[in-house]
């Protein structure tokens, strides 16, 4: 079973999106901002990260940057679920090292065709 | 809100005579939802006061809004993946030497909806501009549905739709941010068509597509007006040319023109196409 750390600040985002991977057969676990995120990789590197912008003590961007720091390059997958949505923001993130892009509002198949694109599902 | 048998038997009827396609009974719980937004523009207050109008015949241009709203127009790029690695993998290479002189590729989406196949057909041909330069790759995308042949054709998608099967290297490559929402790039645009066009009428260029894709619309056809359509399917294939359908959907038992390739399993060729080879081979 692969796994998934969730990154949102928001616990109605969290819910959701653990609904949807584990109907895809994940096994989730959850932080509520970047510095949260990355204790939990240290300890145990998942699969794939879900990972929200905006977030309280560490964003998401900042998160990226320090991960692909610690080099950890190609593992975990990193898919950016944001409201950011414009074109600079997908820029930005891609260049940090993020693998995949949903822009919220998402749906399952949505996600499920982005976590098949980046080889996780 | 309660739909009355009658009303539901009278919009049946209604999509089936303007489409061919039926109102099956998973599509007939929707009917509210998807005539809410219609109603709420032309302030209708209930469906029995909708038929009551297309029933009388008072506005005639309602019944073609009623049946647009109807169809089911579910789509997004690259759907199921798999028929597209089949495409790039058995069909073009071989295309490719066939009109080595001509350099002409022809292909329709048969039912396209609001496009996102055709465009991810355009988007195989673009990503290898190398492989492809100096050909002429028309792409036709047809839909019974005036609507969604004006929302294909301005190649315009929602946030939600734009990301609903592109990865986003691609989308950023192929797609730009307009006012109106994310519009496919004019070198994109410039490879496809579209057009209005019923299946069950003559092929718009008959025996001219070497790839026709056609991909969960028979499933919406009886059994008789599916073979109907499988006959103006395949008259529209160029000799050697391919047919596509949706997952599970299939040629078996529907139709004697068409028969499995067998050596590219999920596509259709022409039955006389095969007999040949066959006959070739012992």
């Amino acid at each position: 079973m692969k796994t998934c750390l969730i990154v949102d600040d928001s616990k109605v985002i969290r819910k959701v999106a653990r609904h949807i991977l584990e109907t895809l057969e994940f096994s989730v676990e959850e932080a509520g901002d970047g510095k949260e995120a990355l204790e939990r990789c240290e300890h145990a590197m998942p699969d794939v990260v879900l990972l929200d912008w905006n977030m309280p003590v560490m964003s998401g961007m900042e998160f990226l940057k320090l991960l692909r720091q610690r080099g950890h390059s190609d593992q975990p997958k990193v898919v950016f679920c944001t409201t950011e949505n414009d074109m600079a923001h997908i820029r930005a993130a891609l260049e940090a090292g993020a693998d995949e892009y949903v822009m919220k509002p998402f749906d399952r198949e949505t996600l499920h065709i982005k976590l098949q694109l980046v080889g996780v599902a | 809100m309660e739909i009355s048998d009658s009303s539901s038997r009278i919009l049946a009827g209604l999509l089936e005579a303007r489409t061919g396609q039926q109102l099956t009974m998973n599509r007939r719980w929707r009917l509210e939802t998807a005539l809410s937004s219609l109603m709420r523009e032309r302030r209708i207050a209930s469906i029995d006061e909708l038929i009551t109008i297309l029933v009388m015949g008072k506005e005639p241009s309602l019944a073609g809004r009623v049946v647009e709203a109807l169809l089911n127009n579910e789509t997004y790029f690259f759907r199921d993946r798999a028929p597209f690695d089949l495409i790039a993998r058995a069909a073009l290479p071989q295309l490719q030497q066939r009109h080595a002189s001509s350099k002409r590729i022809k292909i329709w989406s048969a039912g396209c909806s609001t496009g996102q196949e055709v465009y991810s057909l355009a988007m195989l041909f673009a990503e290898e501009p190398l492989k492809w330069a100096g050909w002429t790759i028309d792409i036709l995308g047809t839909d019974v549905s005036d609507a969604v042949v004006g929302r294909a054709r301005s190649g315009t998608y929602s946030q939600f739709e734009v990301q609903r099967g592109l990865g986003i290297a691609q989308m950023i490559k192929w797609f730009e941010e307009t006012p109106d929402g994310w519009r496919a790039v004019e070198g994109l645009r410039k490879t496809v068509r579209f057009q209005v066009h019923n299946l069950l009428e003559a092929p718009p260029h008959p025996g001219d597509f070497d790839i026709v894709l056609c991909r969960n619309v028979l499933l919406y056809l009886n059994a008789e007006t599916r073979e109907k359509a499988f006959e103006r399917l395949a008259s529209a294939m160029a000799p050697g040319g391919w047919l596509m359908l949706g997952a599970g959907e299939t040629v078996i038992g529907q139709t004697r023109k068409l028969t499995a390739d067998k050596d590219a399993r999920g596509l259709y060729v022409l039955t006389s196409n095969a007999e040949q080879a066959d006959r070739r081979v012992a």
